[in-house]
């Protein structure tokens, strides 16, 4: 146990094995052994954490299989390196991987009846690859994690209806595409630089000074188009919507909070680490063009969940918008710019986490996730309600919730590198999800008839009924996950300091821009 | 027409493997796109990431070389004595001298590539199973079909709430009515995961059943056109 960092991905490996395995003599084993390998690797991650922050050089590191560095300088043997990003990122993947399977129980039970052991082996084994990502050193080996995970969480999908399986055919096709693209780039990486470990690309690249060289700008393009199209940036985002929002309620719950902000993560780890800060904005042409598609892509994505009638699909097309938040706050090449990018892959992950979850719980209460279904609902199930718009409002950004500390770093960033474009652009989006979330809450809280007469006339059976209107919250097992994540929402802005002193600490070393950047 | 360094003695003589390798890879590419049917679309995927191992295999070839597995008769310097190869062998991983090294291939790539393949088998036959749920929901693998159908299903399932217009009853529509009454029932279980429901729209009018004023006051029932069940029929 010397070396918690391999045991982030052990447990839940190892315990997706024992559930797919003795998954058909008892069903009932699957749940305490998922709750309890996640337990344990929240424990591993946060144990690896305190290690890198506690340690000199501000990261720990493992080599698979016994290689080591001093025989091969960076060449051979797959190293897992937990910078003090890394490890937050490995983090939040294994505490929202936690929560939601706390949550997971009865939805599971409901939903994919008889497919238990499948379904929490595929949910095991999308936490490891996911975490995996976050902590792996080389640049091949994230390639096979990133496809764990999309393999992985297409399985997850799919076993939801027939609908979920059409939407997931359109995520495998465009996902391989992504996934390929990131191979092929990989490929010129390593034809040019000779290794495969990140920081053993970037240290041939510095030393060699391969900025103009051809091949390397193609790799950059490969690999940047490869991570947006995983990530769902706006003009790739086809494959979101629809996945998510026909997906198993504990999938969608788990994909939605994770996918793309892990994705998120290899784009600054590929800026960071492989390439480094001097080639990709300074080499090359993207740091002109990204921020006018990031505008492009959140205005085009705000407007879009403006138009939906439906929460969940409503929720999907903000993951869009707040993916272009996080990819503006990288590409504005400034030091609060991407605190704030950090910072957000951290708080969107937490208030993603909780609006899904507070999803799902009306989806089961209510059959229906539809605005018109929802009358009411603050009477019925108040506890969840506040959990969920404490989601809400970290989305809108409003001040004790870490979606405000998060948006003023990024909007600092903006102004500081007068960025006005992305500026209004996110003064923008928070005005429309204003809109969206007092809309929810208008639906929510007052639109309930007096006489607790049938509103509902000719719109189905979901007119409200004096019963309906009855306090009646969500069982437990939902409703504990739910509050857990509303709170960890408020914990992660209270102290939200804390956790940038530490994302400082990681941007220190790479000499970022603080002010306005000119050629 | 092949003069040394020209564009086309590039491309088809000194970088073949590279100028097949993106060919193939456009190929695919086009085929996951723009084809209709869903299997061809996922012989693209293949041909796609085939392409990617064919260039990942061309970065590791080197002319003249060999399988890199250290055995004295396969070193083309042949000098070497075979005592030194002894204790090489016998104690692991370690380092060949330069001059070595440049009689072997890399093998690293192909290495990779096996890994790459195995991943390519895994989403091909993820893929193609999804493929199969498709066919057995919606009893068709042709895109422009299932998008169709599809949409039917949306409008069915999740808009719900608007207000239908009122629509001259085809003659036809109360025997049809009667069965999709009962198909209802069977449908509202697998409705579970929630949503309303309400009247698509649809290409063909005449076989909507139309909502009679007997049955208004009622709980409206979940009416669907006969055609548009395959889920039921077939699965």
């Amino acid at each position: 146990m010397s070396d918690p960092i391999v045991w982030i991905i052990l447990f839940p490996l190892f315990g997706a094995v024992l559930c797919a395995l003795a998954g058909p003599w008892s069903k009932t084993i699957c749940y305490p052994v998922s709750v309890l390998s996640m337990v344990a690797s929240v424990w591993a991650s946060a144990k690896t954490l305190l290690q890198a922050i506690e340690a000199s050089t501000h990261e720990v590191s493992y080599i698979l299989g016994g290689w080591s560095l001093d025989l091969f300088p960076r060449g051979v043997g797959i190293e897992f390196r937990a910078d003090i990003l890394g490890g937050l990122i490995t983090l939040v993947v294994t505490g929202v991987g936690l929560i939601v399977t706390l949550y997971s129980r009865l939805p599971v039970q409901r939903e994919t009846p008889g497919k238990e052991s499948m379904y929490y082996g595929l949910f095991l084994l999308q936490i490891a690859g996911l975490a995996g990502i976050a902590l792996t050193g080389d640049a091949f080996n994230l390639y096979v994690l990133i496809e764990v995970a999309a393999l992985t969480g297409y399985g997850l999908i799919a076993l939801g209806s027939n609908r979920a399986a059409a939407a997931t055919f359109n995520y495998v096709i465009l996902g391989t595409i992504g996934a390929s693209f990131y191979l092929l780039g990989v490929g010129y990486l390593y034809l040019k630089t000779g290794t495969l470990n990140m920081v053993g690309i970037r240290e041939v690249i510095e030393a060699n000074q391969m900025y103009d060289s051809p091949a390397m700008q193609v790799a950059f393009v490969l690999i940047l188009l490869g991570i947006l199209i995983k990530m769902a940036f706006f003009p790739f985002h086809a494959w979101l919507p629809n996945a998510y929002c026909h997906a198993p309620t504990s999938t969608s719950c788990l994909l939605a909070p994770l996918v793309t902000k892990v994705m998120i993560y290899v784009m600054i780890r590929m800026i960071l680490t492989v390439f480094g800060v001097e080639f990709t904005f300074e080499s090359t042409l993207w740091t002109e063009v990204m921020p006018w598609l990031v505008v492009v892509a959140i205005v085009c994505a705000a407007v879009m969940a403006l138009a939906q009638r439906e929460i969940k699909r409503m929720l999907a097309y903000l993951i869009v918008a707040e993916v272009g938040y996080m990819v503006g706050g990288v590409w504005i090449y400034n030091y609060y710019g991407l605190i704030g990018s950090i910072f957000h892959v951290i708080s969107d992950a937490c208030m993603t986490l909780c609006l899904f979850l507070g999803a799902g719980i009306i989806l089961e209460k209510c059959k229906t996730t539809h605005f018109d279904g929802l009358r009411g609902l603050f009477a019925r199930m108040p506890l969840t309600m506040i959990g969920f718009f404490i989601g809400g409002f970290s989305i809108i950004g409003l001040p004790p919730t870490c979606g405000f500390f998060s948006k003023w770093y990024l909007i600092t960033g903006g102004m500081v590198s007068e960025r006005w474009e992305y500026m209004v652009t996110l003064m923008f989006s928070t005005m429309v999800m204003v809109i969206l979330f007092f809309r929810l809450i208008e639906r929510m809280h007052l639109a309930v008839s007096e006489s607790g007469q049938n509103l509902g006339k000719g719109h189905g059976d979901l007119g409200l009924t004096e019963r309906q209107t009855r306090f009646d919250e969500a069982p437990l097992s939902m409703l504990i996950p739910l509050l857990l994540a509303a709170s960890v929402v408020l914990i992660v802005g209270v102290y939200n300091q804390d956790i940038v002193d530490q994302i400082e600490i990681f941007l220190q070393p790479f000499d970022l821009p603080t002010g306005v950047h000119y050629e | 027409m092949f003069e040394e360094g020209s564009i086309i003695s590039q491309l088809l003589v000194e970088r073949l493997n590279y100028f097949i390798y993106v060919v193939l890879l456009l190929i695919g590419l086009w085929a996951m796109i723009a084809k209709n049917n869903l299997i061809k679309k996922l012989i693209g995927m293949s041909i796609f990431q085939t392409a990617i191992i064919l260039f990942y295999v061309s970065i590791g070839v080197k002319e003249g070389a060999t399988i890199p597995i250290y055995l004295p008769e396969h070193d083309p310097h042949g000098s070497h004595a075979s005592a030194e190869h002894n204790d090489t062998t016998a104690s692991g991983p370690q380092v060949l001298e330069a001059s070595k090294v440049s009689g072997y291939t890399n093998p690293l790539p192909h290495v990779l590539m096996l890994t790459a393949i195995v991943v390519g088998v895994a989403t091909l036959g993820l893929a193609l199973s999804i493929c199969l749920r498709i066919y057995r929901g919606y009893g068709t693998v042709e895109e422009d079909d299932l998008l169709l159908k599809l949409e039917q299903e949306d409008s069915q399932n999740s808009g719900g709430f608007k207000k239908r217009r009122p629509r001259r009853r085809p003659s036809s529509a109360k025997a049809a009515s009667g069965a999709t009454r009962a198909a209802s029932s069977e449908k509202s279980k697998s409705e579970k995961t929630g949503q309303g429901n309400r009247r698509s729209r649809s290409k063909s009018p005449a076989k909507k059943s139309q909502s009679s004023p007997a049955s208004e006051g009622k709980k409206p029932a979940r009416r669907r056109p006969r055609s548009k069940k395959p889920k039921e029929g077939d699965s």
